[in-house]
């Protein structure tokens, strides 16, 4: 399955709020692992390596090395 | 002086071809008396190559060093007749505990199959594998150590290398069919063919300090990130032989090198480690840094590297010794057989492809190992922070969490040495992996199958009765072992980790690898196969 770039999240400006309020009372840093434990958490909900290499991309990341080597 | 250890003092001579100025022409020279450059040399005698090692030292390694070692590096031991002294010896574990900050993150289990003559990892000091090494070596012949000879300089002609040596009667020649530099990772045989050895630097440094004490601490790998006692860094604690622990902590770029060596400052670091009522010793302390490259190829005309002097990983994972043995492993019976002519210089190059292949695997491995333990910046940091934090409660986490990817041996999948299956296999036993090991009797007795196997090519086939007690491809033979008359698999170990069915053949190369394998026994499949992985 590609990954999904068409709208999918019902309420967007609720579920908005509630991440930006989930973050109200944390401080810079806190909020920083708090994201990255966010992107850990969903990478593995997802888990095709196609669709999270397609997403890092989306983000406007590098193309990671281990990318281009496979998934040995 | 080590309280534990008295390091042995190897005596001097002078050889017969530097007294008389004639260089004599010897099968192998390899440099270096280290853990590889040993290995290679009882490997060439198992084979009957007529072998000078040479050393600029006179004794062992100075410190514990290496310290572990890993399954499949002890199964080559014990082909090579000191296994089961080096696992009497050591410190066999299998559990680790991972800690992040004041808490455990996660622990794991090396998960080590029954059925296996060596334990998944011992830890031993790195003097100690080498003083058995040489008392081995010592009840060998065609094999000679020579101490305090340093290689000043090497000439390669067409069919051999000639060697400058220096050692304390001056400066002579000797002549070398083949060499094998396990001079380590500052190789000056490198330097001296000109080969490139090229990767990444990392800048970092560590302390190493082995301290003597009584503990109660269980045999098992702690590692910790950013712990209280040594914020923002790692640290590593180890159980070795004698009561001798080694301690791991990394210091960070910014250190000096000199003044972290000295006791006073090593010391308050222990205690703040094991507490202040803890009773330890000083045994021994290094400072290191690290890279992670290889050299461009493990062949330059004569002289062949192996080990460190090949490549150079991070310390997390135990990879470095532990696959140096095993390009010794894939060396030494090519060598022989392109020697003896009777297969060509291409296995030679085998040589190369499998083991940069390896040294490839395990570079990636200890790369990853180092990104995730000393993090380049804030960023990877938070992520890393990130995982340890969630390990404790999700498992998913877990997998994540890399303090080193333990050693273990990389399958030539892809080698040209390899017959592709035809037929379809479960199980991990493809052609290119190294043979699993399993409970087998013989005669009678109980035993381990790959102390049945040895060291030449053998046909390992399931049940029936062929007529052919051996396949041969010119001058090499290939013993045919059928399982059911030749040795007994009475506990069903072996057939269910090699997929046996009646009929099922294997094609095991003298490194104890799957060359090919076959749902029937076929003389002239097996014979082309056999050729193949000689690669005539």
């Amino acid at each position: 399955m590609p990954l999904q770039t068409k709208a999918n999240i019902a309420d967007p400006d609720g579920f908005y709020q509630e991440l930006i309020d989930s973050q109200r009372d944390l401080r810079d840093g806190e909020a920083e692992l708090m994201n990255c434990k966010l992107v850990l958490i969903l990478a593995n909900h997802i888990g095709d390596r196609d669709v999270l290499r397609e997403a890092i991309k989306c983000a406007g990341g590098a193309q990671a090395a281990g990318a281009l080597r496979g998934n040995r | 002086m080590l309280k534990t250890y008295e390091y042995p003092k190897f005596a001097y001579r002078q050889s017969d071809e530097q007294r008389t100025g004639k260089p004599r022409r010897h099968q192998a020279v390899v440099i270096g008396a280290g853990p590889i450059g040993l290995t290679a040399a009882l490997d060439f005698a198992r084979h009957g190559i007529e072998t000078v090692v040479i050393d600029d030292s006179d004794t062992v390694s100075i410190g514990s060093r290496a310290v572990c070692y890993a399954k499949r590096p002890l199964e080559v031991w014990d082909r090579l007749g000191c296994g089961d002294r080096l696992v009497a010896k050591g410190v066999s574990w299998k559990a680790g505990k991972v800690f992040f900050r004041d808490r455990l993150s996660y622990q794991f289990d090396l998960l080590p199959e029954a059925g296996h003559k060596m334990p998944a990892m011992i830890n031993l000091q790195q003097y100690y594998l080498e003083q058995y090494l040489i008392d081995e070596i010592a009840r060998r012949d065609g094999v000679e150590l020579r101490w305090k000879h340093k290689l000043l300089s090497l000439k390669q002609a067409d069919d051999h290398a000639v060697l400058t040596v220096e050692t304390p009667d001056g400066v002579f020649t000797m002549e070398a069919d083949w060499v094998i530099a396990c001079d380590g990772a500052n190789s000056d045989t490198r330097r001296m063919v000109d080969a490139k050895f090229t990767g990444q630097f990392f800048q970092d440094r560590f302390l190493i300090a082995d301290i003597v004490m009584k503990a109660e601490f269980p045999a098992e790998r702690w590692f910790w990130f950013d712990p209280p006692f040594h914020r923002n860094q790692s640290a590593l604690l180890h159980k070795q032989a004698d009561d001798v622990w080694r301690l791991d902590f990394q210091l960070g770029w910014d250190a000096d090198p000199e003044a972290e060596k000295m006791p006073e400052k090593i010391i308050p670091r222990v205690r703040a480690m094991l507490g202040d009522d803890r009773e330890f010793e000083l045994e021994w302390a290094s400072i290191y840094q690290f890279a992670c490259r290889r050299v461009d190829n493990f062949r330059y005309g004569r002289v062949l590297f192996a080990g460190d002097a090949a490549h150079q990983v991070s310390p997390f994972g135990a990879r470095g010794a532990n696959t140096g043995v095993s390009d010794i492993d894939n060396l030494a019976w090519k060598l022989k057989l392109v020697m003896d002519g009777d297969a060509p210089l291409a296995l030679i190059d085998s040589y190369n492809e499998e083991r940069a292949f390896a040294a490839d695997d395990n570079l990636l491995n200890s790369t990853r190992s180092t990104d995730f333990i000393t993090p380049k910046r804030p960023a990877s940091r938070r992520f890393r922070d990130a995982v340890l934090e969630l390990a404790e409660d999700n498992a998913f986490a877990r997998p994540l969490v890399n303090s080193g990817r333990l050693s273990t041996p990389t399958p030539y999948l892809h080698s040209s040495l390899n017959t592709p299956d035809e037929a379809a296999f479960k199980g991990k036993m493809a052609p290119g992996t190294n043979c699993d090991d399993a409970p087998v009797s013989s005669d009678g007795r109980r035993g381990w199958f790959l102390n049945t196997i040895g060291d030449g090519f053998v046909v390992l086939t399931f049940g029936g009765a062929p007529a052919q007690r051996e396949i041969s491809f010119g001058n090499i033979k290939a013993r045919v072992t059928v399982v059911g008359r030749d040795l007994i698999d009475a506990e069903g170990v072996l057939a269910e980790r090699y997929d046996a069915q009646p009929g099922t053949t294997y094609l095991i190369r003298p490194d104890q690898h799957v060359a090919a394998r076959w749902r029937e026994f076929d003389p002239a499949k097996i014979q082309k196969a056999l050729a193949r992985a000689v690669a005539a």
